[in-house]
């Protein structure tokens, strides 16, 4: 007998622009100073917790499984199981969807669910022939070798290779991240203007949400060391037009591409947490569950084409669920790219991609605008890709909450051909 | 962490050889043989938590070693059987009171054969070192021919912080093995150092941990492990003509900390290693002397007091400790400051303040200070996560214990305790910061006043030792018994006050800041004011006192005493209002008296030629102090004044740690 699977809170980070270098936080640091304001403001402890799972991508050296290392720092006991799960784009939703699977067949009552990502942490790899010669050098004995072994070093062995850019770039295809939005682009006849006009009300949407309030209780200020403080998404810029975007250049297929910096979301660190509780749970300690999650579901596509991630994983979802998308009152649908955001849309309403690709009787419909990504997304606050997914969910589940609508859906692309959607009720 | 399973089977932890025999011969000792013939004597002082050396202790462990010169094992393993540590030093109490330096000496002989009896064995031994490693115990160690220390280990020479020198042979001992420009300093500056410094000064030979103890063992026995041996920049600097310059070095550092006069323990030691170093039988000989004459002055005797006085305080604090959870509402120089310190003291606390600016400062000032006080950055990240930033102040909803640490306004501490006493867990305890404000004023408005109480940190909270720990008539007692025992757990010394105005240490020190004050309305130059206080023995001046405590405090204060006390205070001058208003509040605002510089205040030399210090500035100075507390204007449990010196005696510690690091700085350039 499935049970019902509460989210009764949740919090985030502000999204962190990488502009220079390493930023303040690493995942893990992430993952405690948005996880501490959370918990204090639990009436349980810490310890409470059945288990900690954790999306994250680009895991670094010093904290490996950051879902155990996060969960210690936390507080959260010796004997607190946690591990991390890795899905690309959509690590911070499968955490998510590990969490519930886990409290609906009732092998935990609670669990703390989250993803985190310092993408100005990613490394600078060297090459693997730089790995060679450094591994000669050290195995080799004596002077003579050792000399030997130091000068077969040539200056390409020593050239770093930007871990980053390979990350967004899928090993399959062979096409950066942003190369597949331009095919989804010119597939469903996306056009620069729309793009970029995409762009600018993203921009828009967030900084009113900011002016506006509606990200309290779900942005927590983090502090660093250095006595300096970050309480919000320092990505937005409320003075972008779709005419000051289409100034900007193509980053990834010059000189004729229609994907540029300013239509792309952004490269930050952040992290995100949302907390999953059973009818027990939230009995036991008098929670409040701001929404209940009714089903999830992933999809996998073609690589070269992992924009459409979100409406190949949304559409069975809401079958499943006898829905239309036209039932769904408020969408999160990750801002990859804007190209990529506005081909789904058209995916939706093409009449052959719907007969054909997703089984049904003709166009899906169109999404009303109104509906969809209300306080804007990655494109102005920022993507750290382990992050995003519980960012959908938790931002999902509060603006419902704030717009008293009844049924949401939190859905994204994943680079490598995936996609995921998880459909979100009020209680 | 909390370790469940480390907890159940810490019994295990301890490498203490085989298993000894139920039915020792001894009272403070065992001694096992292992399947190598090495002899393993276990110091385990009966009735004790920790190892100290007695006159009984020192005469057992003299029968011990002539056991063990009959029974000839293939070589000796020295170490404590204690948890605590190796030994904490000598039995401090058994010198209360001497007066003779005779008597000291001959007893300061017998001790001294029993440790030249071990150096003499003539079998390989080695001290097994984990904890404590401090004075006496030191000195002990010092006297086997290897020392392995156990990660986490600490050693040091206190004495000097009893007005007292190493007396079991440690100058000697110590000053041969370790170059004396370190080993010197750490003698003259009490300083304790862990196992890897230890290790780098040449003291041990080996830094390990308890599962490696056997095998260290074994090698350290049979010549297997490299000993260290005194360099030839020790050897260098124990050839009289260049310990004639270092010495004279020494003492001129010495003295800016401490004259002779006030304070003659550095003197001495520096006087008996220009004379004997290098010589270790003379060195050994002259200590005594040295070490006797120290023990019958007043200084010596009079901290000796004021150790024991600590131990009371501690044993006021108890063990009983129940809490975990703090917050700490207002994230200023105090607030910050105190809920940085029990962070790094192990404790979780939540910071509040409404404004990110405040809290973002006392981060970067914790982290400031775990950089300085905390080696590992695992540990220095531990504390920080420990130290949770609370802008919509949820932390007090699961705290233990509330600190409010917000300005000195009666109708803002009660707006606060209004916000969060309906959200207290039902067995919290409320505490306030005020320095100035009576409970009996601040409870009027709490549901449950009986849960109130004062716990009055000094500034600066990390090196400030002393807490008044402040009641009032209606308190709840197990709420005071909890509120003593937390502050003992964060490594403070709780005093316990009843709420009367100023409560004790602010009482004692307001005639004698206000008197200043009335010297400064007198043109009197405030560098000579503070000049006076000083060459009394105070640790620093009442001028730069009152800029490092804060002039708004020391207004309030003021103020507030004087609503009682009216015309026994002098009045406040109306300039120092002004000056608060100009926002001229001392140290934390850069301008006082003084201007301040990284926590430094600046001052110019006096003129060579102009007014000098006279008897009669420090009579008006320091005479208020004590008329006061003679008459017991505050009402304290017992010797007040005692306790105020002890109060005192965390600065001079610092001041003196102070002296000795530039004494180090001076040798390195």
């Amino acid at each position: 007998m499935a049970r019902p699977v509460f989210i009764v809170d949740g919090s985030r980070t502000p999204f962190l622009k990488a502009r220079s270098g390493p930023g303040p936080f690493t995942p893990v640091d992430l993952a405690v100073q948005c996880g501490r304001p959370l918990l204090a403001r639990q009436p349980f402890a810490p310890k409470d917790f059945d288990q900690v799972i954790l999306g994250c991508v680009n895991v670094i050296a010093d904290e490996m499984n950051p879902a155990r290392v996060a969960a210690l720092r936390l507080g959260m006991g010796e004997d607190m199981v946690a591990f991390t799960v890795q899905i690309n784009c959509g690590s911070g939703m499968q955490s998510i969807d590990t969490a519930y699977r886990y409290i609906r067949e009732g092998h935990a009552d609670m669990i703390l669910a989250g993803g985190t990502e310092a993408l100005s942490h990613a490394p600078l790899v060297w090459p693997n022939s730089g790995v060679r010669w450094f591994a000669g050098l050290a195995a080799a004995k004596g002077v003579a070798a050792k000399l030997a072994a130091a000068f077969k070093l040539r200056p390409r062995d020593l050239k770093p290779i930007i871990g980053l850019e390979r990350g967004l770039t899928d090993p399959v295809t062979d096409l950066n991240m942003g190369q597949t939005a331009e095919v989804v682009g010119h597939l469903f006849g996306i056009t620069r203007a729309q793009s970029d006009a995409y762009a600018a009300e993203s921009h828009r949407r967030l900084a009113h949400a900011q002016g506006a309030g509606f990200l309290k209780g779900e942005v927590e200020t983090a502090f660093s060391r250095d006595g300096k403080f970050f309480d919000h998404d320092d990505g937005v810029r409320p003075d972008s037009t779709a005419e000051s975007l289409a100034k900007l250049r193509p980053v990834f297929e010059r000189p004729w591409g229609q994907v540029t910096a300013g239509n792309s979301s952004q490269i930050t660190d952040g992290a995100s947490w949302v907390i999953l509780a059973s009818d027990a749970a939230v009995a036991k300690y008098k929670l409040t569950p701001k929404a209940a999650i009714v089903d999830s579901n992933w999809a996998a596509l073609d690589p070269g084409i992992m924009g459409l991630g979100p409406v190949m994983s949304a559409t069975p979802l809401l079958q499943r669920n006898g829905l239309t998308i036209t039932d769904v009152e408020t969408w999160e649908l990750n801002e990859a790219f804007a190209t990529q955001v506005l081909g789904c849309l058209a995916a939706w309403n093409d009449d052959k991609f719907c007969r054909e690709i997703l089984g049904l009787d003709g166009a899906a419909g169109e999404i009303d605008r109104e509906r969809l990504n209300v306080d804007g997304g990655a494109i102005s606050l920022g993507h750290p890709v382990g992050t995003s997914g519980n960012r959908i969910v938790l931002h999902l589940v509060n603006a419902m909450k704030r717009l008293g609508t009844r049924r949401g859906v939190a859905t994204e692309c994943i680079g490598g051909g995936l996609g995921g959607a998880m459909l979100i009720e009020a209680v | 962490m909390d370790s469940r399973i480390m907890t159940a089977l810490s019994d295990r932890v301890l490498e203490l050889g085989p298993k000894p025999a139920p039915d020792s011969p001894y009272k403070h000792f065992k001694l096992t043989r292992d399947e190598d013939g090495v002899a393993w004597l276990l110091f385990d002082r009966a009735g004790a938590g920790a190892n100290t050396l007695s006159a009984d202790v020192m005469e057992e462990f003299d029968a011990v070693l002539a056991a063990i010169e009959t029974e000839r094992p293939a070589g000796l393993v020295l170490r404590s059987a204690k948890p605590s540590g190796f030994i904490a030093g000598a039995d401090v109490n058994e010198f209360r009171g001497a007066s003779d330096p005779g008597m000291v000496e001959t007893r300061i002989r017998a001790a001294h054969a029993v440790v030249d009896h071990l150096e003499a064995l003539k079998l390989p031994t080695v001290a097994v070192i984990h904890g404590f490693c401090l004075g006496g115990g030191l000195e002990v160690a010092l006297a086997c021919q290897s020392r392995i220390a156990i990660d986490g280990a600490r050693f040091g020479f206190p004495e000097v912080m009893l007005g007292l020198h190493p007396g079991l042979g440690g100058t000697a001992r110590f000053t041969a093995l370790v170059n004396p420009t370190q080993s010197m300093a750490l003698m003259l500056t009490g300083r304790t150092i862990d196992a890897r410094r230890a290790k780098a000064l040449g003291l041990v030979d080996a830094v390990t941990q308890e599962r490696h103890v056997r095998g260290a063992v074994r090698d350290a026995l049979f010549g297997r492990l490299k000993r260290a041996e005194p360099r030839l920049l020790t050897r260098a600097a124990n050839v009289g003509p260049v310990r004639g310059l270092l010495a004279k070095r020494m003492r001129s550092e010495a003295a800016k900390a401490a004259s002779r006069e006030h304070y003659p323990a550095p003197y001495a030691l520096i006087d008996l290693w220009e004379t004997h170093g290098g010589s270790k039988a003379a060195m050994l000989k002259a200590e005594q002397a040295s070490f006797a004459k120290l023990m019958v002055t007043p200084t010596a005797q009079n901290l000796i007091r004021v150790f024991f006085l600590r131990e009371q305080m501690k044993k006021v604090a108890g063990s009983g400790n129940t809490i975990k959870q703090v917050h700490v509402i207002g994230a200023g120089a105090m607030g910050g400051d105190i809920a940085a310190w029990v962070a790094g003291q192990g404790f979780r606390v939540s910071l509040a303040d409404m404004k990110a600016e405040p809290i973002a400062g006392a981060v970067k000032r914790a982290a400031d200070l775990y950089g300085k006080i905390i080696r590992k950055p695992t540990e220095v990240r531990d504390a920080l996560d420990r130290l949770v930033p609370d802008m919509d102040g949820e932390g007090v909803r699961n705290a233990d214990l509330i600190i409010e640490a917000v300005p000195e306004k009666l109708e803002l501490k009660q707006k606060v305790y209004a916000g969060i006493e309906p959200r207290m867990k039902p067995g919290a305890i409320l505490a306030t910061n005020t320095s100035s404000i009576p409970l009996q004023d601040l409870r009027t408005t709490l549901a449950r006043p009986e849960r109130l109480v004062g716990l009055h940190f000094f500034n600066p909270v990390s090196r400030l030792q002393l807490v008044e720990v402040v009641s009032h008539d209606g308190n709840d007692a197990q709420v005071l018994k909890d509120a003593l025992a937390f502050v003992g757990a964060i490594d403070r010394l709780p005093l316990p006050v009843k709420s009367s105005p100023g409560f004790l240490v602010n009482r004692a020190l307001t005639p004698y800041m206000l008197e200043a004050m009335v010297m400064l309305d007198e043109k009197i130059d405030q560098r000579l004011i503070d000049a006076a206080a000083e060459q009394f023995g105070m640790p620093m001046g009442p001028i730069e006192l009152a800029d490092q405590v804060g002039l708004d405090i020391c207004l309030d204060v003021g103020d507030m005493l004087r609503t009682k006390f009216g015309d026994l205070l002098p009045p406040t001058p109306a300039w120092l209002r002004d000056k608060v208003a100009k926002g001229e509040l001392g140290r934390k605002t850069g301008k006082g008296f003084y201007t301040w510089k990284d926590g430094k205040a600046q001052k110019a030399p006096l003129p060579e030629t102009g007014p000098r210090v006279t008897d009669q500035m420090i009579d008006r100075l320091v005479l208020p102090m004590r008329h006061d507390l003679r008459y017991r204007l505050c009402t304290v449990p017992r010797r007040p004044a005692e306790l105020c010196a002890h109060a005192r005696r965390g600065e001079c510690r610092v001041r003196l740690a102070r002296a000795c690091r530039s004494i180090r700085r001076s040798f390195r350039a």
